[in-house]
């Protein structure tokens, strides 16, 4: 949505500037203060709403809904098979989750009907999977050049973000050297290929989802970044070749200022990191843009209304902190996947930010104060000390300080210690949430109208998979799998050329994730509680 | 296969960063536990995920809660079967099974380790504890489920559903 007003004034009448205070101002590095001289006067956020259920068709309705409605980015929620390289047919696995957490896609059949009739040229598309990335990837690439849209034409982002999964989310497949190998290899391939993909985005929302503190999410988040950038080096790329595609993810959570703080520490430590240690050049490099999404984790199963004040001042600070992008959740997530009601219930909550609060006409309107001004150097320092462990576990290395710290549980174990922190304030009392340690007079009536995904959906995938895997040429499967287990054998190179051939013969996910495991092996997580 | 992690029942509070402290939950579930433990062996409790969901923040917290609560907890934590949580609780001579659900599996997965108990002939309660709609619970606890614990769920209430699904089994198990 775009702001072309000339003039900003107060709901009275009263002309604003565009900022206030003094430099470095917005647009100016390090970008404190925001990465652009008038914020979102001249761009509003990008409110991105994330979808997926059920089948592809199921899906690909749902896109075109918002396409209609003048939505020009969608964002592909996939099904824990899928986020785990699993078939909907893996009887192990998969009986009972095809399609209920999000889409199902086992092969390029269930991608190109999630995207049919959708001119892949004039849409960009987020898709939000890790551990099999490369294979959706794959498949997308795939669909474009059915539909004979110029590879340099696809737009969009794929998260791709493995360090976070040994570290919160958990939806890693292989060990994280192999998986580092894959990651480098789609940053290289979009890097010549595809200038309008972001390979990789950052994401510190689930480990802050996982319990992490703010000051945790961000030192975390921006260390993982960090790896990254080392890791695409050492492949040969030349840093401002594909730093301008790096993008990021955070948590919006419930301490306001504390937030805030956080959103401008991150953009201060990644501009003077990336010129300083790095040495990045182009002012794209240096500037940390990223997607926010309310904190799902502080959305309470008591009095679930009240959720949509919580997401509302979540949304404020996400704004008021600079994001990109806003998704804000359901209030009814504690309980289910989101109604329709309350899922436009949530993108009106930040429409009413955009446009009503005046939030938008104003560019970094909390620097100076001096609360904001402390907050901001303290969640930096808190990052520098985590910065500091790392490097030194690294022996200078971020890259190597950052496995060595998933290796040894460092990550996991301080995630749990804030989780659990946190818990026993609320136990105790000394922390208060509404609804669940305090004023809970209301708390006897949720959950009357849940969305539920019923097994129809499952059915519905396992005979779509069945009809692809009779008609395709199982030979031309196994001759194109055999080609990735030679390719993963050979560091020099690169998979995903033998990855989208392999989609393009309709072998499903399942099958080139173990292809690939078989070389790669499987990551088995210590427990560590 | 099983690479469970053990930890030992304990009386101390661990992690509390605040000298404050209130005469409240934490207090009144340790005197509980304490009177226990004179009396009788720890609880033994296996934790776990059955299935793909990641979600494990909750499972983690209910382990020490448990732990604090002078249980012994052997946290098995993600990506277990039907078929190895039986074994934890045959290796293990668990008292009590506790799984975490978020992704709503529960009512395709619960059927599931209760019928894998009845083919081991174990009489294992199982508590749920997660992302289950109210309009579920009555649905798990006919089949066999003991208790079904929220998000929000406090110490007391996690070690008193562990303790009543031992003292009151429902009849017919």
């Amino acid at each position: 949505m775009t702001s072309n007003r000339d003039q900003f004034t107060t709901m009275s009448g009263v002309p604003v500037d565009p900022v206030y205070g003094e430099g470095p101002l917005p647009g100016e590095f390090p970008y404190t203060r925001g990465i652009h001289p008038d914020m979102y006067r001249s761009r509003l956020w990008t409110m991105r709403m994330f979808a997926g259920f059920g089948t592809a068709v199921d899906t690909n309705g749902r896109f075109k809904e918002i396409l209609r409605h003048g939505g020009t980015g969608l964002s592909t929620a996939f099904d824990m098979p899928t986020l785990m390289g699993r078939d909907s047919d893996d009887a192990v696995w998969s009986t009972g989750e095809v399609g209920r957490a999000g889409v199902a896609v086992d092969t390029l059949a269930d991608m190109e009907d999630l995207f049919a009739d959708i001119d892949l040229s004039a849409v960009s598309t987020s898709m939000t999977i890790n551990g099999p990335a490369i294979v959706a990837l794959a498949k997308y690439i795939a669909v474009g050049d059915q539909a004979g849209v110029p590879r340099d034409q696809l737009s969009g982002t794929i998260q791709n973000d493995i360090l976070k999964e040994y570290q919160a989310q958990k939806e890693y497949i292989y060990p994280p050297r192999p998986s580092m190998r894959i990651i480098t290899d789609m940053m290289r391939f979009t890097t010549a290929e595809m200038p309008r993909w972001h390979p990789v985005s950052i994401s510190g929302y689930h480990i802050r989802e996982a319990g992490a503190t703010a000051a945790q999410e961000l030192g975390f988040t921006l260390a993982n970044g960090f790896a990254y950038v080392e890791a695409a080096q050492a492949a040969g790329l030349a840093v401002d070749d594909f730093a301008n595609r790096l993008s990021f993810f955070f948590n919006s959570h419930s301490d306001f200022f504390e937030e805030i703080g956080k959103f401008r520490a991150a953009r201060r430590i990644w501009a003077t990191w990336m010129k300083q240690r790095y040495g990045a050049t182009e002012e794209r490099s240096l500037k940390c843009r990223f997607h926010t999404q309310t904190a799902g984790v502080s959305l309470t199963a008591q009095q679930p209304e009240i959720n949509i004040a919580r997401v509302a001042l979540q949304a404020m600070a996400a704004a008021l902190g600079g994001t990109q992008s806003l998704h804000t959740d359901a209030y009814d997530e504690a309980l289910a996947l989101p109604t329709e009601k309350a899922a436009r219930i949530a993108l009106r909550t930040q429409q009413i930010v955009a446009h009503e609060t005046g939030a938008a006409n104003v560019a970094d309107p909390l620097g100076g104060s001096p609360y904001v001004e402390w907050i901001t150097d303290e969640m930096e320092r808190r990052a520098s000390e985590i910065f500091d462990h790392l490097l030194e576990l690294g022996n200078g290395s971020m890259l190597e300080g950052v496995y060595e710290a998933v290796d040894n549980g460092w990550f996991v174990g301080r995630i749990a210690d804030s989780a659990y922190r946190f818990e026993r304030e609320v136990n105790d009392g000394t922390r208060i949430i509404v609804g669940v340690n305090a004023f809970t007079e209301g708390n006897d009536n949720n959950g009357d109208n849940l969305l539920r995904i019923d097994q129809a959906t499952e059915d519905l995938q396992l005979k779509r998979l069945a009809t692809v895997k009779q008609a395709r040429d199982d030979e031309a499967v196994s001759r194109r799998l055999a080609a990735v287990r030679v390719a993963a054998q050979d560091p020099t190179k690169n998979l995903m050329l033998p990855v989208i051939d392999a989609v393009k013969a309709y072998a499903t996910e399942g099958e080139i994730c173990d292809a690939l495991a078989d070389v790669f092996g499987r990551y088995v997580e210590q427990a560590v509680v | 296969m099983l690479s469970p992690m053990y930890l030992a029942a304990t009386s101390n509070k661990p992690l509390s960063d605040s000298s404050h402290q209130p005469a409240s939950h934490q207090e009144s579930a340790s005197h509980q536990a304490s009177v226990q433990s004179q009396n009788q062996p720890p609880i033994r409790v296996v934790l776990a995920k059955l299935g793909l969901d990641g979600h494990d923040r909750g499972l983690k917290v209910v382990a020490r809660m448990l732990r604090d609560a002078s249980m012994e907890v052997i946290y098995l934590g993600l990506r277990q079967t039907t078929e190895s949580v039986i074994a934890a609780v045959e290796q293990e001579d668990a008292d009590v099974i506790g799984l975490s659900m978020h992704n709503a599996g529960h009512l395709a997965l619960a059927p599931r380790i209760l019928q894998a108990l009845r083919d081991a002939g174990l009489d294992v309660p199982v508590v749920i504890g997660g992302i289950v709609p109210e309009s579920d619970i009555a649905t798990l606890t006919e089949m066999g489920i003991s208790a079904v614990l929220h998000p929000g769920s406090s110490a007391v209430e996690v070690a008193e559903a562990v303790r009543g699904s031992l003292g009151e089994q429902p009849v017919g198990k």
